[in-house]
């Protein structure tokens, strides 16, 4: 129970965000139109990319006379990235496709 | 107060709040591509932000790994979302998502060693982890299975039971780990171990077309996952966007559920086609009946001489590559005062929306593209049904055959029109893997053949006349 209550306690501001946010996650997306499934999933996915900050920040108080430290945090990087980059990339090619075309 | 931190926390604000747009903007058709973008500048920003406010020293090699990791992340990613097919587009996503997860599992194995004599941060350690390990190898399963690399869904006896005795045994181990401050670099790698074999398990026996809501559902684990790392990190944008993903996710998850008319237990847990599977192999005649031939000349006859014709695409249409000569029939069509539309099912192709994408990739209209409750009581008034490389999302037996699995699907309801023309390459079931009683209807004429061969033949045939 002290543990429960002392992790509160210093995560206070964390657990508030963290509740907050489930609802305006959910909010965020009410009706969505089935249409659009496919290209939300894959900007949503792209948006998890975020978890890149944290490979940066492994890297960056990474010791430098670590290698294996210092390789997995690159290969983090790296895979981060790819989360991030293509999500977008991905997202935004699906989308152009749905641009209203001008009537011939 | 240190200034440069000041100012990461403001980007990290900033980031959060185009985070939230972003998801909110890509929700509706006008603002989905400017919603995207939003949150690939704030993402930009908190990338960016994280290198150069960082506090204390930070040694060249580092920076060599961490700009060259981006840059190769950078040119990668780009170029395979650039060239990637736009049929192989939900494995793409797929993948991209196991590298998010990947990338989670990664963090976490590197800051065990030094949270793990603190409960309370080790087991978030532990979440980031197992689930970022989860949603990586069932990322990479789904991968394969889409791409068409692994076809079969194995089943073993006692199935569930199996994978729920791995995942609890995952989770207390975890669990036990964090509590009990072992700091085992061996033991954290075997937890790692456990988690990803129970995501291969986890998506292995699931199949046909049940894949995206597995991939929905993956999403927001790695959503999860990122939300753990930003826990861990105190790191706000991490846990906002991570936990929005992973609320969003499930929900979307849910949503892509109640598409299909199944429930997302359903889809984890049930059978999926495994036991009908095998009555329905090529040319199975279990439903009975006979299957009527039709000539392509005779069907450009039929769509010649009618008034409205709707046309049924599917992921099969997408494969032969067809959508655009598809979309040479359909103006060729109107040009002689045929009514011609689109009929698109919710799950046509391999994902929500992925048909109406393919089909304005090769400039349909948008506005002939007709969702499921828009088209089913046009039916009625259509002459001729053209159904292209689709199949389980017009099976009748959704509506009148409880014992098939995809009963309680919303179909559409082709059979309310005056003659049905089915394009197949053969008499095989569709990706559900179950016969089709539609084939057998007296209304029903098979056209068999490659799509864009098929439809080619058509323009060229309608042409002449």
């Amino acid at each position: 129970m002290e543990h429960i209550l002392s992790f509160f306690s210093s995560h206070q501001q964390m657990l508030f965000m963290l509740i907050l946010m489930v609802f305006v996650g959910i909010e965020v997306i009410g009706h969505v139109p089935s249409v659009l499934h496919t290209p939300l999933m894959s900007g949503a996915n792209a948006i998890h990319g975020v978890v890149i900050v944290g490979a940066i920040l492994v890297l960056l108080n990474a010791d430098p006379n670590k290698p294996l430290t210092l390789v997995f945090g690159f290969l983090a990087v790296i895979l981060g990235t790819l989360n991030v980059v293509g999500g977008f990339v991905v997202t935004d090619r699906m989308l152009e496709m749905f641009k209203k075309k001008p009537k011939k | 107060m240190n200034y440069s931190t000041l100012i990461l926390d403001i980007i990290y604000l900033v980031a959060s709040v185009t985070f939230i747009l972003g998801l909110k903007m890509l929700s509706k058709p006008e603002s989905a591509r400017s919603g995207n973008l939003i949150a690939a500048v704030g993402m930009t920003a908190a990338i960016l932000g994280t290198i150069f406010l960082h506090q204390g020293a930070i040694s060249s090699i580092v920076y060599i790994l961490l700009f060259g990791g981006i840059a190769i992340g950078t040119i990668i990613g780009w170029l395979a979302a650039k060239k990637v097919k736009m049929t192989a587009m939900p494995q793409l996503v797929s993948i991209f998502n196991g590298m998010g997860g990947a990338c989670a599992a990664l963090i976490s194995l590197m800051e065990f060693p030094e949270h793990a004599h603190s409960p309370k941060l080790a087991i978030m350690v532990m979440a980031g982890l197992i689930i970022g390990s989860v949603s990586f190898s069932g990322s990479v399963v789904a991968f394969l299975k889409l791409n068409g690399n692994l076809n079969s869904n194995p089943r073993l006896p006692f199935y569930n039971i199996i994978n729920a005795i791995i995942l609890v045994f995952t989770l207390g181990h975890g669990v036990y780990m964090a509590v009990a401050g072992v700091d085992s670099m061996n033991m954290a790698v075997m937890t790692m171990g456990f988690a990803l074999l129970y995501g291969v398990l986890f998506v292995l026996p699931i199949g046909g077309a049940d894949m995206p809501v597995v991939i929905s559902l993956l999403n927001s684990f790695t959503g999860l996952a990122a939300a753990a790392g930003g826990f861990l990190y105190h790191n706000e944008v991490m846990l906002t966007g991570g936990i929005l993903v992973g609320s969003a996710g499930t929900l979307l998850t849910v949503a892509m559920c109640e598409g299909m008319n199944r429930s997302l237990f359903s889809v984890v847990f049930g059978a999926f086609g495994a036991g009908s599977a095998a009555a329905a192999g090529p040319g199975a005649g279990a439903t009975g009946g006979t299957v009527k031939d039709i000539s392509v000349a005779d069907t450009a006859v039929l769509m010649n001489y009618a008034k409205k014709v709707v046309i049924v695409p599917g992921y099969g249409l997408a494969v032969a590559q067809a959508q655009h000569v598809m979309h040479e029939l359909e103006a060729l069509l109107e040009e002689r005062g045929v009514d011609v539309k689109y009929a698109i099912h919710p799950v046509a192709g391999r994902m929500p929306g992925h048909m109406n994408v393919l089909l304005a990739e090769s400039n349909v209209d948008y506005s002939k593209l007709k969702e499921m409750e828009d088209i089913n009581p046009e039916f009625d008034t259509t002459d001729v049904v053209f159904i292209v490389g689709a199949n389980d999302v017009v099976n009748p037996a959704a509506k009148n055959n409880p014992q098939s699995p995809i009963y309680g699907m919303p179909i559409l309801e082709v059979d309310r029109a005056k003659s049905i023309i089915v394009n197949k390459r053969s008499m095989s079931a569709g990706y559900a893997g179950i016969d089709n009683e539609l084939f057998y209807n007296p209304k029903t004429s098979m056209l068999f053949g490659d799509a864009k061969k098929v439809v080619t033949d058509l323009v060229a045939e309608l042409k002449s006349m």
